[in-house]
């Protein structure tokens, strides 16, 4: 069994690695951790990338024809301390998990996206955000300590009092300060599984807007779908949750389906767009009222359906998400839809959200006051026009994209966008290296 | 529930560990890295399993193994006892015939010594499960595991025969069959693109094999036809297959 085990070590061999956009799959030498005290010795001296469950969207967690440490069987908890809801546990272990054990005990993330099967490591080099931002903030400001090790071989332990620079840089850097091992957590309490749930039918930019500043006092979740095919005639919906107090739904059981193969050709297109906005739109306008949801379909409505970004085809897709000042949202979002519209793009899912303004737990942080918009787009040949003017607009008022979605933002957008820049440089692990950090920082 | 568990640090026995923890188990377990199994203890309690006791390794001496079976079962009675230890070398026809014993003795002799010395005290008792991991490798052997596969199907006839001398006792017994598993074992088939079963969801289907006292499983189920096939396969067109 050791035998077995130290050859697999030795053998590691190139294979091909896509990230969730399924753009390519270049080949990667992947080295499998499962051992946290054996990674010093796995990492010490190399180049890489560590790589979870590969669920960022671009080259955030790929290093073609490198190296790439899979961190997914670096996943045990280590403790937990029932009275105060610290969880102590290894950087791969996946959300869901945590969830599904803790919130019987009466805890929960306080942060989690709109996926659950991220690692701890990846939702902290991301610093994630949910839908409770302007409850919570990012995921990275629950994070209490972590263990870092460098590719100089030193271990570094860190935290917000603890060489908070080093800290800082490491919650949404992306992977690139060092492998992150270890995790500790501030859970919050949580009142059960169940959400309150409402959904408001809205039009218009100002629907949105004035929806979103009368729910968030009250409503712990809030996001929008909205028809990004509608142009200027926005319409959306507007779903609200919160805990649901003593009651409970409709048994959730939790099935999950997979696309079964990868269609020839992107099932997301001109033709499918407008009909499946309209009967999403349609469907969700016969849920208005409040409803008693299980909280996993609710935060995580792609989740029960496994590879689901088969459906963009072979060619895979993109993802382009957003953040603008709330001064700028109304403008910016208004031109971004009518650029999309008259590019006859779009997507199934497009999320329009507000953040709140907090200080950002990382240098690099995406999240920021103002409204996100997110929208997935099959690769075509439109898109880079496309792409550019969006990054025009969202430039223009101020504004950024993440990191987490992107494949091809270019490097003086990304500059301006992120001006910690330099700071977060200068406490990076020279060893980490991804194609996203040479496309955007040149190393 | 108290569970016994050889080989608690693979990936497949690890994973049916953390199904069973949530449910407050007590668990005994063995494995030969005792660094490794100290990590899946802590684990195994954050998840609430109620106890955990690490068994000193011992997975050759006869007499050993039954005093350890004699002895677990001495201090309450045991409801489960899972043996999952395994080990699957690359390239077996180029190994010598030093590894060929080695292969036999932790994949075939050692298995069927931790059954032998729970079996006797589970009938005693008239009441628990012996859940042996095979592999679909016993159904059908190919040069490159053939040595592995001749101890898992060796498992497979010796589990018929325990599940006949128990009947009447109580005690069930349960042979799981996994295909190729995403495991510390198999790196080099991910390698070559393909595409395997989860340990997790192997260890889904065993649980749920044992709490149905299960006495053949395949997982994925697939399996099951695949080797029905390949078994009856003639030889010259089976051994013309790239597998």
């Amino acid at each position: 069994m050791q035998g077995a085990e130290a050859m697999v070590y030795s053998d590691a061999s190139m294979r091909p690695v896509s990230s969730w956009g399924r753009l390519g799959a270049e080949p990667h030498d992947v080295v499998e951790l499962t051992d946290r005290t054996a990674i010093a010795a796995a990492v010490t001296g190399r180049s890489g990338i560590a790589h979870g469950l590969g669920r960022s969207y671009g080259d955030a967690c790929l290093n073609p024809n490198g190296l790439l440490w899979r961190t997914a069987g670096l996943d045990r908890l280590i403790s937990f301390d029932q009275a105060t809801g610290r969880l102590v546990c290894e950087a791969g272990v996946v959300l869901r998990d945590i969830s599904r054990l803790m919130i019987p005990r009466g805890w929960n993330l306080a942060v989690v996206p709109g996926t659950q099967f991220v690692t701890v490591g990846g939702a902290i080099a991301n610093d994630v955000h949910g839908k409770n931002h302007h409850v919570v903030g990012t995921f990275g400001e629950h994070v209490t300590r972590l263990k870092l090790i460098r590719t100089s071989g030193e271990t570094i332990e860190c935290g917000p009092d603890e060489r908070p620079a080093l800290f800082g840089a490491t919650i949404g850097g992306l992977g690139l300060t060092g492998l992150i091992t270890e995790v500790e957590l501030q859970l919050r309490p949580s009142r059960g599984p169940w959400l309150e749930v409402e959904t408001v039918p809205f039009s218009g930019l100002s629907g949105f807007f004035s929806l979103s500043d009368e729910s968030e006092a009250a409503w712990e979740h809030t996001v929008s779908w909205i028809d990004c095919t509608s142009g200027s005639a926005l319409r959306g919906l507007f779903m609200r949750a919160r805990p649901a107090e003593g009651r409970s739904g409709r048994r959730w059981r939790g099935r999950m389906r997979r696309v079964p193969l990868t269609p020839p050709v992107s099932l997301v297109n001109g033709l499918s767009l407008k009909p499946f906005n309209a009967l999403y739109y349609e469907l969700g306008k016969r849920k208005t009222g409040v409803q008693v949801v299980h909280y996993e379909p609710f935060l995580f409505p792609l989740d029960s359906v496994l590879e689901w970004n088969r459906l963009y085809g072979p060619k895979g897709f993109y993802q382009y998400q957003s953040v603008v000042p709330r001064a700028e949202a109304f403008d910016a979002t208004r031109d971004m839809l009518t650029a999309i519209a008259g590019a006859g793009e779009g997507s199934f899912l497009a999320v329009l959200k507000t953040f709140a303004d907090r200080p950002a737990a990382g240098l690099l942080s995406f999240a920021r006051e103002g409204v996100t918009l997110a929208l997935d787009f099959r690769t075509s040949r439109a898109l880079p026009a496309l792409f550019s003017r969006l990054d025009d607009i969202v430039r223009a008022a101020g504004g950024r994209l993440y990191p987490a979605k992107d494949a091809r933002m270019p490097r003086d957008f990304y500059q301006a966008g992120y001006p910690n820049l330099a700071a977060f440089t200068a406490l990076r692990d020279p060893g980490m290296s991804s194609g996203m950090s040479r496309r955007l920082m040149g190393f | 529930m108290k569970i016994v568990v050889i080989g608690a640090t693979s990936g497949i026995a690890e994973h049916c560990c953390r199904l069973w923890a949530v449910e407050g188990a007590d668990f005994v377990l063995m494995a030969r890295d005792t660094a490794k199994l100290e990590r899946i203890a802590a684990d195994l309690e954050v998840r609430g399993a109620h106890s955990v006791t690490l068994a000193k390794p011992e997975f050759h001496d006869p007499a050993a193994i039954k005093a350890f079976a004699d002895s677990t079962v001495a201090q309450g009675p045991v409801d489960i006892v899972l043996i999952a230890h395994g080990w699957m070398p690359l390239d077996q026809h180029k190994l010598d015939i030093a590894a060929a014993e080695q292969i036999l003795q932790v994949n075939a002799v050692s298995p069927v010594l931790f059954a032998e010395a729970f079996a006797g005290p589970f009938a005693a008792a008239r009441r628990g499960t012996i859940a042996i991991i095979g592999s679909v490798a016993g159904d059908v052997t190919r040069r490159a595991n053939y040595v592995y596969g001749a101890s898992k199907a060796l498992l497979t006839r010796y589990a018929q025969g325990l599940d006949h001398r128990l009947v009447g006792t109580g005690v069930k017994v349960v042979l799981i069959k996994p295909g190729p598993t995403d495991t510390a074992m198999t790196t080099h088939m991910k390698e070559a693109g393909k595409r395997l079963a989860s340990a997790e969801e192997v260890a889904r289907a065993t649980v749920d094999a044992i709490r149905r006292g299960k006495v053949e499983v395949y997982v994925p189920k697939l399996w099951r036809y695949v080797m029905l096939i390949v078994r009856h396969m003639p030889r010259p067109i089976l051994n013309r297959l790239p597998i």
